[in-house]
């Protein structure tokens, strides 16, 4: 918090909730530095560690840390086997378990204190705005989703061929009928629209939703001692519920992207 | 809440992350957990194998078993008929035997009873000479009645 301004309740969360950004040219030429430091901060030790844990991986008794990494690719991979039905290990399946750590660390940001980092990022590292988590910035959101949607359409052209693709945008699903060709597109046009969107908003709004109401419970409890004591108990709260939501939106987030993937192998 | 550049950079950075994991993160445990799982899967076989050689292997046994028996009691068999015809053998032999000590005994009784019968022949008629001539009363010629005399003997 910066102590020179008047603190109010909006001061407070627009503090909060502003980006450290760095501009190149202005309008969309903008960089959210914090956004793409932690997320990529992130990415670097997680799956620098990953590759550690694999690079000493034996085919005999595996080590602790090794059985837990093996734990975590299984069960990545069980629920990659169960959805596409090919060469999963080729790139579906480590996409998937990059999708799912990626996530679920970025997503994890969310668990530490807002305002204790807030001092921190400010009296430590000296950057008056800083937000934590990556995952409740609309950029990364969409980024991934767009991401998956492109691979989505590269496969759909790679496996169907780009004849066979439009084949299928205007022949699909109400039948091969000329008539029904303009139904089929509107309906494939507002499919290919709604996947990246609802993939990006449910992961961005339910980290955004949770990061406000940390700031909100926080607020609460400057107001007094019942709302210190409140506030305290309902952060509590609120963050041991959020345990499950980081996991389950990563978890949710990578099962979309695998769906959407196999779905563009398939042929209807 | 605008959507700026930062939004093409973080999907430079996962298709990064993607590349890394796909080639660098995936297939080294892949590899390891694979040929941990063929290991485990040889490991079965073998003892599998192992348990059916030593099946095989009690089943042989008490095959052989079986056949050394078999064989013992053919030979305990043999050795016992092997036996009775030894002492059957024998049996015979003794009884050719005793039957050849049997007749030699008989040979010589009859040699002895020849002989005894010749003595008695010879006194007989030396008795009876004597007999003779103590009835005539005078010295029978003995030379002059032998002949008599031999024939009388035979005729004993």
């Amino acid at each position: 918090m910066s102590t020179e301004h008047e603190l109010t309740p909006s001061s407070y969360i627009t503090h909060h909730l502003t980006f450290n950004t760095q501009s190149v040219g202005g309008g969309f030429w903008t960089l959210n530095v914090d956004t793409l430091v932690v997320s990529g901060l992130l990415g670097l030790i997680t799956f620098g560690l990953l590759w550690w844990i694999v690079r000493g991986a034996t085919a005999g008794v595996p080590t602790k840390r090794q059985a837990c990494v093996e734990l975590l690719v299984e069960f990545v991979d069980s629920q990659v086997k169960g959805i596409f039905h090919g060469n999963r290990h080729a790139f579906v399946a480590p996409t998937a378990l990059t999708v799912f750590v990626w996530v679920l660390m970025m997503n994890a940001m969310d668990f530490l204190p807002v305002d204790i980092m807030a001092w921190v990022y400010e009296h430590v590292f000296g950057l008056e705005h800083w937000r934590a988590v990556p995952t409740s910035d609309i950029n990364a959101t969409f980024a991934l989703a767009l991401s998956v949607w492109m691979l989505m359409i590269f496969f759909s052209i790679k496996v169907k061929g780009l004849g066979g693709w439009i084949h299928e945008l205007f022949c699909a699903p109400f039948g091969g009928h000329p008539l029904v060709w303009p139904a089929n597109f509107l309906f494939n046009l507002i499919e290919y629209v709604s996947k990246p969107l609802s993939h990006a908003l449910r992961l961005f709004g339910n980290m955004y939703a949770g990061e406000i109401i940390f700031l909100l419970l926080g607020m609460w409890a400057a107001t007094g001692l019942a709302g210190t004591i409140f506030g305290a108990l309902l952060g509590a709260g609120w963050a041991i519920f959020h345990i499950l939501i980081v996991v389950l939106q990563a978890f949710i987030f990578m099962m979309l992207t695998v769906v959407y993937i196999a779905m563009a192998h398939e042929s209807h | 809440m605008n959507i700026n550049l930062t939004l093409i950079a973080q999907a430079m950075s996962f298709a990064i992350l993607i590349w890394f994991t796909v080639k660098f993160v995936w297939p080294p445990l892949l590899a390891a957990i694979e040929n941990r799982q063929k290991t485990i899967a040889d490991g079965l076989a073998a003892g599998e194998r192992g348990k059916h050689d030593l099946e095989m292997a009690a089943k042989r046994s008490a095959e052989i078993i079986r056949e050394a028996k078999e064989k013992a009691a053919e030979i305990i068999g043999n050795a016992e008929k092997r036996g009775t015809e030894i002492v059957e053998a024998e049996k015979a032999k003794a009884k050719v035997e005793g039957d050849r000590i049997i007749t030699g005994a008989q040979a010589e009784i009859e040699q002895e009873v020849f002989r005894a019968r010749e003595q008695l022949r010879t006194q007989v008629s030396a008795i009876a000479l004597a007999g003779a001539g103590k009835i005539l009363g005078r010295e029978i010629d003995a030379k002059a009645h032998n002949d008599l005399l031999e024939k009388l003997v035979a005729e004993i």
